[in-house]
């Protein structure tokens, strides 16, 4: 007989739950099985009316991200035998709004991103004639881990502050506005920075450090946002010393 | 009348957006006992207080001196008494606890580099403890050579 695994998987229908509540489902244990095989099981054989985000199935898209276990994690890159012995404990993404089952309201997140600005801004365009914005590998290698972000939202799951403090920008959107920043051919930081340096802004993070710790990307959003407190500071300190200088 | 709103069959459909009622999870005020990572952050978050308390104490030093000798000499007996060496070792170990902690994370703040190559984190920190170590020997000397 093949082996099992129980789930305890969060369960909430706004059409006729208040709360949530967790519900148990037995799948066989696969060597080869992550945690959204399980779930996909579960969908195609015993429950249908599971609810949950997936999509690429390769830690690329960054669409399962669930509480596994109390923590956030990938389902597609979480083996079931990390697991063991079970059971496993299959949550929505902590401080989300939760709008059914595992599925969770990510609107807050995408403004959050908007706000950063994460494009490339230049005070003026090149014309086309012109050529290339040209980079050297050195130039490029200053932002490439802040480029690697694939907005999983694993880092505000773990992020206590993002919890308590709805309004702050978070680790991931600041992450990004780092990736432009370090930019060569980037000009945006002072629109950035209007947007960071306030509330909300930078200043809210106060050093947990876990959004590193379950980035799937090794993006490193606790050390993008300390970095942009140093310059953060700098730039403060530079606008006191010499106001009429331009920071 | 929404149902009639619902199924809008004219020729310019109004769409009306599926809401449902979200769940919006509460955090509890000890939203940090369940996970070691967070007890170690609040633990690191209090020790401030100490470093805080210390510095306090210090004041204190700092009036006495102005107020003069007599001033001076009841605090250093304060100073001596069990409750006030209690106090400073308690102060002691969260300081240095504060200290270590700190340290340790320097380098997610500082990205250093010597030409085109970046000094590792490990680098970083053990420079912070050896200049810890350093500057407290000198100080060290400084008081017990007098």
């Amino acid at each position: 007989m093949e082996t099992t695994i129980t789930l305890e998987v969060q369960r909430y229908l706004p059409e006729k739950d208040t709360e949530p509540y967790f519900q148990e489902y037995k799948v066989p244990l696969r060597k080869k099985w992550v945690v959204l095989d399980a779930l996909n099981y579960i969908k195609d054989n015993i429950d249908g009316t599971l609810s949950y985000r997936w999509s690429c199935r390769m830690g690329v898209c960054g669409s399962c991200g669930m509480m596994v276990n109390d923590k956030p994690v990938l389902t597609c890159a979480t083996f079931l035998e990390e697991c063991l012995p079970g059971p496993i404990r299959v949550a929505p993404l902590s401080y989300f709004d939760v709008i059914r089952d595992l599925v969770v309201n990510t609107d807050g997140f995408m403004d959050k991103l908007k706000r950063v600005k994460p494009w490339l801004i230049t005070d003026q365009v090149k014309p086309v004639p012109e050529g290339e914005y040209r980079q050297t590998p050195e130039q490029k290698a200053e932002y490439d881990q802040y480029s690697m972000c694939i907005n999983c939202m694993l880092c505000y799951a773990a992020c206590p502050v993002a919890g308590l403090e709805p309004e702050f920008v978070g680790p991931a959107a600041i992450a990004l506005a780092q990736r432009y920043n370090y930019d060569s051919r980037d000009e945006g930081r002072k629109q950035r920075n209007e947007e960071l340096l306030g509330e909300g802004g930078i200043y809210s993070c106060t050093l947990v450090g876990e959004c590193s710790e379950v980035c799937p990307k090794a993006v490193d959003p606790a050390g993008a946002i300390q970095r942009y407190k140093v310059s953060g500071a700098a730039e403060w300190w530079k606008s006191v010393v010499v106001p009429w200088g331009d920071t | 009348m929404a149902k009639t709103d619902d199924i809008n069959t004219s020729t310019n459909p109004r769409y009306q957006r599926y809401r449902p009622e979200r769940y919006s999870p509460r955090m509890s005020i000890f939203w940090w006992v369940h996970k070691k990572p967070f007890v170690k952050f609040i633990v690191r978050e209090l020790t401030s207080l100490f470093v805080a308390a210390y510095a306090v104490l210090l004041i204190f030093q700092v009036r006495a001196l102005s107020q003069g000798a007599e001033a001076w000499e009841a605090l250093v007996a304060w100073f001596s008494t069990p409750f006030s060496i209690g106090l400073h070792v308690i102060i002691f170990l969260f300081v240095v606890f504060h200290a270590i902690t700190w340290f340790n994370l320097a380098p997610t703040a500082m990205v250093l580099r010597i030409g085109k190559k970046r000094i590792p984190g490990g680098v970083i920190i053990t420079i912070n403890f050896l200049m810890w170590i350093a500057l407290s020997l000198a100080i060290a000397t400084l008081i017990l050579a007098r």
